[in-house]
């Protein structure tokens, strides 16, 4: 135990900046997510065919490539046609690329949620698209996406250590890195999981009292 | 004001309106009545374009109503319509869902509509309810709250689609007293309705629509009390003696 803890003293200050890089990870590809999924999703209930085709192409099509890939295609492939990205661009721009068709998906089912009826009174009254969806479909699926979110916001959190395969020098790889030099397996992965966990405990609990929010409508 | 010119409407294969033709005069009360999957509400809800329909021409004030132009707001704005669900927005409350088209569509001063709208709520019989939202109300309160969001776009005409219909027997009363009284101060109405003595006392004229076309029609006391077809005969026995 006290091994244990001058060990942690040690190595804390380096997983620390990894968990700063995990950290702007997770951050930039969840906002980068939220806005292209919010682009496929109103693509999607546009409600004119070429649109939502178009949207369901690019959603199956990232959907169906796992975040590896993307992330390998995005920082080894692209630089051959001349689009040379650092290591953190490209693990935030991947990893928000490759979740976009999840908040994509989770955006539809909570605007699709909204009752027609609804919409059509809205129309009644001569609402456009653009006001239907800000005034009446937007402020109740916000409230139906919410939790939803808060578990895509865990995932991420988690599958930002995937930029590690790019070498995004995150928590995940900085452990690895420390591990393999010091072979202090057990301290450094234990270190690595229990900060992963600070983080991710916080989101879980929001997510909870999302839900039961949610639950009480 | 309202112009229904051979109206068709098909949905598939099955053809739910097969050539209507009528008008609808301003300050007229037109009670369209018939056997459920006879086209009412399709045709109530091709007058502001919530449907579409394949061929004829329904115009409004003479323009032709066309669900994909863009000229179809203006004419919703002029031509409110009523729902049977309500379809009230829940997340807002009375006031706000009949302000809603004021100030966002139309564009009026918040202060005004907000004033016009406690106006419109206590000649529904609300006053009191304004900061309640939709699922505080009861069916027949929720429904007065859509005639008053209908009333605050000042249409030339509202359209009824079985406004009570989705009500308990003991809150029909409340709607159709205000309905009335809309009636009475020269409001031009289209209602589909099943509810036969509101039709012999408030429409001028009642349509009997059956398999899509307009099977007969006339003043509303001729039509109901001595109806001349008899597919009419029969509806309306089995409607006012249904046992």
């Amino acid at each position: 135990m006290e091994r244990f803890l001058a060990d942690s003293a040690e190595f804390l200050p380096i997983l620390l900046k990894g968990v700063w890089l995990t950290i702007l990870v997770s951050l930039g590809s969840l906002v980068l997510s939220t806005l292209l999924g919010l682009i496929w999703a109103f693509l999607r209930v546009s409600g004119l065919w070429p649109l939502a085709l178009a949207s369901r192409l690019v959603v199956n099509l990232i959907r169906g490539i796992p975040i590896i890939v993307q992330l390998f295609y995005i920082y080894f492939v692209l630089p051959e046609l001349g689009i040379a990205l650092t290591a953190l661009q490209a693990g935030i721009i991947g990893l928000g690329i490759a979740y976009s068709a999840y908040q994509a998906e989770n955006f539809r089912a909570g605007i699709e949620a909204v009752d027609p009826g609804q919409i059509e009174a809205a129309h009644a009254i001569g609402m456009g698209w653009w006001l239907v969806m800000r005034r009446v479909v937007l402020p109740q699926a916000v409230k139906i996406v919410l939790p939803s979110y808060g578990n895509i916001m865990i995932m991420m959190l988690k599958d930002s250590s995937q930029a590690s395969t790019i070498t995004v020098a995150e928590l995940a790889l900085e452990g690895k890195l420390i591990a393999s030099s010091t072979f202090r397996n057990t301290t450094v992965f234990t270190l690595v999981a229990l900060l992963y966990l600070c983080m991710s405990v916080p989101l879980i609990m929001l997510v909870g009292h999302l839900e039961r929010r949610a639950g009480r409508r | 004001m309202i112009e229904l010119d051979n109206v068709h409407k098909s949905f598939g294969d099955h053809e739910v309106i097969r050539g209507v033709s009528a008008t609808v005069a301003r300050g007229e009360v037109v009670c369209v009545i018939g056997p459920s999957g006879s086209g009412k509400s399709t045709l109530l809800r091709c007058i502001n374009g919530l449907e579409r329909y394949d061929a004829g021409a329904i115009r409004v004030e003479g323009i032709t109503v066309d669900a994909a132009a863009p000229s179809i707001r203006a004419i919703r704005t002029q031509v409110s319509m009523v729902f049977q669900r309500f379809n009230l927005f829940p997340h807002r409350s009375a006031l706000e869902n009949v302000v809603e088209g004021p100030i966002f569509v139309k564009g009026e001063p918040r202060a005004e509509a907000l004033e016009r709208g406690r106006a419109l709520l206590a000649q529904v019989g609300l006053a009191g309810r304004e900061d309640a939202k939709p699922g505080k109300l009861s069916g027949g309160q929720q429904q007065r709250v859509a005639i008053a969001r209908a009333l605050a776009m000042r249409p030339k005409a509202i359209l009824f689609d079985e406004p009570t219909s989705a009500l308990d027997p003991e809150l029909v009363g409340e709607v159709l007293g205000v309905m009335r009284a809309l009636a009475e101060q020269g409001m031009t109405m289209v209602v589909v309705t099943h509810e036969m003595g509101f039709a012999r006392e408030v429409a001028d004229r009642v349509l009997f629509l059956d398999g899509g076309v307009i099977v007969e029609q006339g003043p509303a006391r001729d039509l109901l009390g001595d109806p001349q077809h008899p597919r009419t005969q029969d509806f309306l026995r089995r409607v006012l003696n249904p046992i």
